[in-house]
């Protein structure tokens, strides 16, 4: 079968930096991958370059068997959130129509067809009573509540979820967790779901993909989140520490992952 | 009676305000740009690029009096140097026409031209005061067409790019991914502000821009939720203010551009202060989490 995504021997590059430098991987249809690693480790840049947004600049980056195309419509998208304007006053459903053939010239029209598809998409992440409220008015955990319904739009092959997490508190984490597990099982589509927290997806992912310098390793969890590998990752002697069907990395007796967590609402590692 | 009488009244004050030609073209000119403005302000606010619409009528200022300096139409220099800038502002980043300290030293600098145009050209120096605050009751019938022709591309124009505008707008990473060219929309629109600002600046001046395209969309995004009825509102809010400030100038003997930056400032602050409209449910009895 052909990959879903494939990368052979790749490079991906921005600016002067090997963000990620000879890497090869296969992601099959239909898997739920996590993406772990920590900040800057390469996880929006591959994102971006599977959207076409960035080709590589050495080796070969496959979806479906193609060369990644912008504007591919068979790929549904949840970017990190950067920029919020303040004191937005659309509301969802306008914000979410921007986004239907947002593409195309002209004046916007929507249909009765893609309202209904917007309705029933919101439905699904239990986040109905958002069509009708102004953006400024809505706490984060809304924000990425309509964006993860946004990207769910269209029935797409595959879905890129970066970060969809941050912002949601514990019970919608979960929700998120269970809409975009139920609509891998069910319609078959490709996840790549990135995370800081490994978790609470370990009962719901296929595979792990975790990125750190330069590198990438997919695999089963007990094979790559392991000292040796992690270690390699991080550059650093990593332990980790299994508790209870919990699984925790750590270095110098510190929780990684939580430390990064915290890092992460200043930091800005967009690539452009 | 006293209802009769009023209307009477009324009557007999508007047929006195319309016996001037003046007044008509007056009305006529502002109509247009105040219909513009509404409608291009609108997306100024919502891309939160304000300062730059300021910069570029400062920049048509500069333009204007070196039209002057060598004998065209100051209308002719205002288009071009606005347009000129707002393209090159677009080209150079999608994200430097919201650099506040860039923009700043390029309006202070583009005055500096002005004035400097101004000096080698004295005998323009009397209509300074009517670009620099606008002077809508010399209108035209020439002019209203001229200024009606510019609306049309103008609205056309947006028109055209509305669409991606307003996906790029709220959503620039994913309107990035989905095949929307980022750079040439922003580019577009700063093009279109800028012939906006032509417009703008015939009636009110070029330093005070903001009344009609600052002030009436960000009443309105108060006042609505939607895209569609924003709009409208800012449109119509921007229309009202302008034929109102005309006709208080009229019976007041106050300048018009005072009167209609007055109007505005008005309605933003009571938009406000009017209660935010909420639609929110009966709680849905989940607790979020800060973000």
């Amino acid at each position: 079968m052909t990959p879903a995504v494939a990368l052979e021997r790749a490079t991906l590059r921005v600016g002067a930096r090997d963000v990620l430098k000879d890497v090869s991987f296969a992601i099959e249809p239909g898997e739920f991958i996590g993406v772990l690693g920590p900040n800057g480790a390469g996880k929006t840049t591959l994102m971006r370059a599977i959207l076409g947004l960035l080709p590589p600049s050495e080796g070969h980056l496959r979806v479906f068997g193609r060369a990644p195309q912008r504007g591919d419509s068979t790929i549904g998208y949840l970017p990190q959130v950067r920029t919020v304007l303040p004191d937005l006053r659309v509301h969802g459903l306008d914000f979410i129509a921007s986004s239907l053939s947002g593409e195309r010239w002209g004046l916007p029209r929507l249909s009765r067809a893609d309202r209904a598809m917007i309705d029933d998409t919101l439905a699904l992440v239990g986040a109905r009573d958002l069509a009708r409220r102004p953006l400024s008015e809505m706490s984060g955990g809304e924000r990425q509540r309509l964006l993860l319904a946004q990207a769910l739009i269209g029935k797409p092959q595959l879905l890129l979820l970066d970060e969809p997490l941050i912002s949601l508190d514990a019970r919608h984490q979960e929700v998120a967790i269970e809409v975009v597990r139920r609509i891998c099982r069910e319609r078959g589509t490709t996840v790549l779901f990135s995370a800081h927290e490994l978790n609470q997806l370990i009962g719901t992912l296929d595979r792990v993909l975790y990125l750190g310098n330069g590198q990438a390793v997919l695999g089963a969890v007990a094979e790559v989140i392991t000292a040796p590998v992690l270690s390699r990752l991080y550059g650093t002697d990593i332990h980790v520490v299994r508790a209870d069907g919990h699984v925790f990395v750590m270095a110098r007796g510190r929780d990684m992952e939580h430390v990064e967590h915290q890092h992460d609402h200043g930091h800005e590692h967009h690539h452009h | 009676m006293s209802s009769i009488s009023t209307i009477t009244g009324m009557n007999i004050i508007i047929t006195d305000m319309f016996q001037y030609e003046f007044m008509n073209n007056a009305f006529a000119a502002a109509g247009i740009a105040a219909a513009v403005s509404g409608l291009v302000g609108y997306f100024l606010v919502m891309r939160a690029q304000t300062f730059a619409g300021h910069a570029l009528s400062h920049i048509g200022f500069a333009g204007a009096t070196g039209a002057g300096l060598i004998g065209l139409a100051p209308l002719w220099g205002l288009i071009g140097f606005t347009l000129a800038a707002g393209i090159v502002m677009g080209l150079l980043s999608e994200r430097i026409s919201n650099r506040d300290v860039a923009i700043g030293i390029v309006l202070a600098l583009a005055l500096g031209f002005g004035l400097l145009f101004l000096h080698y050209y004295t005998a323009f120096a009397s209509q300074a005061t009517a670009l620099l605050f606008g002077n809508v009751l010399a209108v035209d019938r020439g002019m209203i067409a001229t200024l009606g022709l510019l609306g049309i591309v103008t609205l056309a124009g947006l028109a055209a790019i509305m669409r991606p505008l307003i996906f790029a707008s709220l959503q620039p990473e994913l309107a990035e991914a989905k095949g929307v060219p980022l750079r040439f929309v922003s580019t577009a629109f700063l093009a279109i502000v800028a012939l906006a600002v032509s417009e703008c600046a015939q009636i009110v001046g070029v330093l005070l821009v903001f009344t009609m395209m600052v002030g009436p969309p960000a009443a309105a995004q108060r006042l609505t939720t939607g895209l569609s009825s924003g709009l409208a509102a800012a449109a119509l809010i921007a229309l009202a203010e302008a034929w109102l400030g005309l006709t208080l100038a009229f019976y007041s003997d106050w300048p018009v551009s005072f009167c209609i930056a007055v109007l505005s400032a008005l309605g933003y602050f009571a938009a406000l202060a009017a209660p935010l409209r909420r639609a929110r449910p009966a709680g849905t009895g989940v607790i979020e989490s800060a973000p």
